[in-house]
């Protein structure tokens, strides 16, 4: 009988993830298939972002993946100048969160982006994103 | 319920750097306050120390610092809610007593936070977020606050200057706190002046002087049933209103980044508790860890109207002489922020004022306080009431 591999594709999300199994792991195939995606309760309809592997609602665990689509609104954001250990060589860099209405999505703005052109309200949408240390994110770009 | 009562109050200075061990630190607050309570470690039934853990090498430091401290065989336990664990520890302690469990507890908050680098510090308070889904972009406790100030100043025309304002304040005072780790004067125009420290960004909008800095200390209150308070004191301070809530860590679980639910939640319990309001308190320790922060709280407290904080410290109305004296100590802002030591700092202070005790920042005859002590950014929303009668 083979050890099991452990499954830690969750290692690749993010500048440093600091999670490694999840039971949502499939939501980093997702990204490497250009698709950012939250889950939906297929008991009782409620959506997650982030995606979760069982709903607090109605207890069930049979949920579906879908994708974030369309465009949300900018809630907020905010440019850092200092870094956590780890992060020092993505500076300066914005993090930020967009409404989707049905839920929400935290991530970073796309670092392209001019902030004189960034105001609280706009529509963005979410893209998947690969780091220079070939990790995987998102960002939110403008619609 | 049994009636509770603060009993005994202790701090010591808050430095950057501690130059000993955690448990000798314990020792500097713990014997202030049993001292102030004029008892002795036997008459202490149980001991709850309160920090945010990962600063600390010792595992389970409850027990060290109880053994310490002379308090075995009393049961000793450990709690923490990042920022508020003391506030916490406050809550279960008043329980404990309340509930006649107990007559007499200690509630021990410390933090020595030059253990480590501040940078490491940074992204251990980072990782007092959500690790899985919001670390991984390279969040600070900065940063999350952050977040909340551009949209108060998107949603109210909060500006740059209100948050000065609230830094200039907390100076005012922390300059006449000896145990506050930044003792120097503060003006607007270190704001405005971009070879100035204070100015120099942090995480949009907060700047380095929107931002409280770590700090080695620890804080320690004796809470005692009526008959023992009465028995031991001549001044005690009694529990009138304790609330506390939380929130989803991930901010994406919240409805709005213009106040703090968590905040609104248990300064609504507290007063139902109290059987009080906002116009009733007469002094009030808030969570200050970012300028921002303090408005935030004026708002939940009910101190101003939703998006009225700006005019109430504009208006001065949150000074020593105003309305409301707030964080009339120096706040985080000046005292520092020891993780685990500070909400029993806040507590102390509004205890010294009811006592009519706190010397050159008594604010004239208070009889109600009230301490807002938050963990993480709204995760733990923590108000206690307290009343010198
Ligand atoms: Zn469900």
């Amino acid at each position: 009988m083979g050890k099991k591999p452990e499954d830690v594709r969750f290692a690749k999300f993010g500048t440093v993830s600091f999670t490694k199994t999840t039971r949502v792991n499939d939501f980093i195939d997702y990204l490497e298939d250009s698709k950012v995606m939250y889950t939906h309760c297929k008991k009782c309809g409620a959506e997650f972002f982030p995606p979760r592997a069982d709903c607090a609602g109605c207890l069930s665990s049979d949920m579906a993946w879908r994708e974030v689509s369309g465009t949300g609104r900018l809630v907020s954001y905010s440019q850092l100048k200092y870094a956590p250990v780890g992060f020092d060589g993505d500076l300066p860099y914005s993090i930020a969160m967009l409404d989707y209405g049905d839920y929400q999505v935290f991530g970073r703005l796309d670092g392209d982006l001019s902030l004189a052109e960034v105001k609280i309200g706009m529509p963005m949408v979410t893209v998947v994103n690969e780091l220079p240390n070939g990790q995987l994110n998102y960002i939110f770009k403008k619609a | 319920m049994l009636k509770a009562a603060v009993i005994g109050v202790g701090q010591s200075a808050f430095v950057r750097s501690y130059p000993g061990s955690i448990r000798e630190l314990a020792f500097e607050g713990f014997k202030e306050a049993i001292s102030d309570a004029g008892i002795s470690a036997k008459d202490i039934d149980a001991s709850v120390f309160c920090s945010a853990p990962e600063y600390d090498k010792q595992r389970s430091p409850s027990a060290v610092v109880a053994e310490y401290l002379g308090l075995n065989p009393q049961p000793t336990f450990y709690v923490e809610s990042l920022c508020s664990s003391s506030s916490t520890g406050l809550k279960l302690a008043y329980s404990m007593v309340a509930s006649g469990v107990h007559d007499v507890v200690a509630v021990i908050g410390l933090q020595k936070m030059s253990e480590i680098s501040s940078a490491e510090s940074q992204e251990r308070m980072g990782r007092g977020a959500d690790i899985q889904w919001e670390s991984p972009f390279g969040t600070m406790m900065p940063a999350y606050y952050a977040l909340h100030a551009k949209a108060h100043m998107d949603k109210y025309g909060t500006t740059l200057e209100d948050l000065a304002a609230v830094r200039v304040k907390a100076a005012t005072y922390g300059q006449i706190n000896e145990r506050a780790v930044y003792r120097k004067a503060v003006t607007p125009d270190m704001f405005s002046d971009p070879e100035n420290m204070m100015s120099s960004p942090v995480s949009s909008p907060l700047r380095v002087g929107d931002c409280c800095a770590n700090a080695d200390g620890t804080s320690c209150l004796i809470v005692a049933n009526e008959e023992k308070a009465k028995l031991f004191s001549k001044k005690p301070v009694w529990i009138l209103g304790v609330g506390a809530a939380s929130a989803s860590v991930n901010l994406t679980g919240r409805d709005k980044l213009h106040g703090l639910k968590s905040a609104e939640l248990a300064a609504r319990q507290a007063y139902a508790m109290a059987g009080l309001g906002p116009k009733d308190i007469d002094v009030a320790e808030v969570h200050d860890c970012f300028t921002i922060a303090e408005l935030l709280a004026y708002e939940a407290l009910g101190f101003a109207e939703p998006g009225g904080a700006k005019e109430l410290i504009q208006s001065k109305e949150t000074f020593k002489d105003g309305s409301i004296p707030v964080n009339v100590d120096g706040g985080l802002l000046s005292k520092g922020h020891p993780i685990g030591a500070t909400g029993g700092s806040q507590v102390r202070t509004i205890v010294l004022q009811l006592r009519g005790e706190a010397g050159d920042m008594q604010v004239k005859d208070p009889t109600i306080g009230l301490v807002h002590n938050i963990g993480g950014v709204g995760i733990y929303g923590n108000v206690t009431i307290f009343g010198n009668e």
